[in-house]
């Protein structure tokens, strides 16, 4: 027999899912995209003012000078790897397996905090290395870009923890499966926001 | 039955695990490559090479992991136009430098 508990679930969360809206979309997805959109410009002119600025070295380091590429390409690996685990977890959202989403979602967070930490020590070995933030407008660029992408991921992972903190207690407002896609796409976008960083300012040579 | 369920309701989101975990392959191998290019010498390969490794990772993850090649196509319109209008700033922000710089 087809008709089983587990197909009036699904059902009932289908129908819940479909918004009633004069779109027929989820305000909130919207809303989200939307504003993903808007985040695309804000680091598009932060890339832009970057790749402007990285050959206005004055006294300071060059790129190639200070840049630690093997060490970034595992940071950068450990951030991909990140979205698979985010991507899990929103899988296990819509399957309603609080479980695993909960796992994943602490995995996430790990390999997160594990890219600021990173960062966190690039930033102090370029210090040492005597670029400071204003040695040169390269360095003062290449701060501002890194450390604004840093602070997403900063809040990406508050995001993180606070989802797990509230699907634990039974808190999340609203449809469960939706917020962690939420959630999930911020988090995406800060790995592709990584993904032009990490080719247009550490592999092409300035 | 409760499988059969479950996987469609997955596939209704996206792709199955096995999926995500083979474009995840995919987008390391392809970072592998990326990092290659700073040891070996491509040429005149290099910069085209590392442009188009970037462009397929980012298509990739915005149309896999976040769904926009599953979703409403409203959503692609409001993320692509953000993009194009960045990449117009970029251009916008160059030509300034390259004629009044």
């Amino acid at each position: 027999m087809w008709f089983t508990l587990d197909n009036l679930a699904t059902a009932h969360d289908t129908h819940e899912d479909a918004a009633h809206t004069s779109t027929g979309l989820s305000n909130v997805k919207l809303g989200m995209w939307l504003f993903l959109g808007t985040e695309c410009l804000l680091f598009g002119g932060l890339i832009s003012t970057y790749m402007l600025y990285r050959g206005r070295v004055g006294t300071g380091p060059r790129p190639a000078q200070v840049f630690d590429i093997p060490f970034t390409s595992v940071s950068s690996f450990v951030l991909l790897m990140s979205s698979l685990t985010m991507v899990l977890a929103v899988s296990s959202a819509h399957k309603r397996d609080d479980k695993s989403t909960n796992l994943w979602l602490v995995i996430t967070a790990l390999l997160g905090a594990t890219f600021v930490g990173g960062q966190v020590y690039e930033f102090t070995a370029f210090y040492n290395e005597g670029m400071g933030f204003s040695t040169s407008l390269f360095s003062s660029s290449f701060y501002v870009l890194t450390g604004f992408h840093g602070v997403h991921v900063t809040v990406g992972l508050i995001m993180l923890l606070a989802l797990r903190g509230m699907l634990k207690n039974n808190k999340v407002p609203g449809s469960r499966a939706e917020t962690v896609e939420m959630i999930g796409l911020y988090w995406h976008f800060v790995d592709i926001v990584w993904i032009i960083i990490f080719t247009l300012i550490y592999l092409i040579p300035a | 039955m409760t499988t059969t369920a479950t996987d469609s309701h997955a596939t209704e989101h996206g792709l199955s695990t096995a999926g995500y975990v083979r474009i995840a392959l995919i987008l390391a191998a392809i970072t592998g490559l990326e990092v290659s290019t700073y040891y070996v010498d491509f040429g005149w390969l290099f910069m085209p090479a590392l442009m188009i490794m970037m462009v397929i990772k980012f298509v990739m993850v915005v149309s896999y992991f976040m769904h926009l090649k599953f979703d409403n196509k409203l959503f692609s319109w409001l993320f692509y136009t953000g993009l194009i209008l960045a990449v117009g700033v970029y251009c916008a922000a160059l030509a300034t430098f390259k004629f009044f710089g």
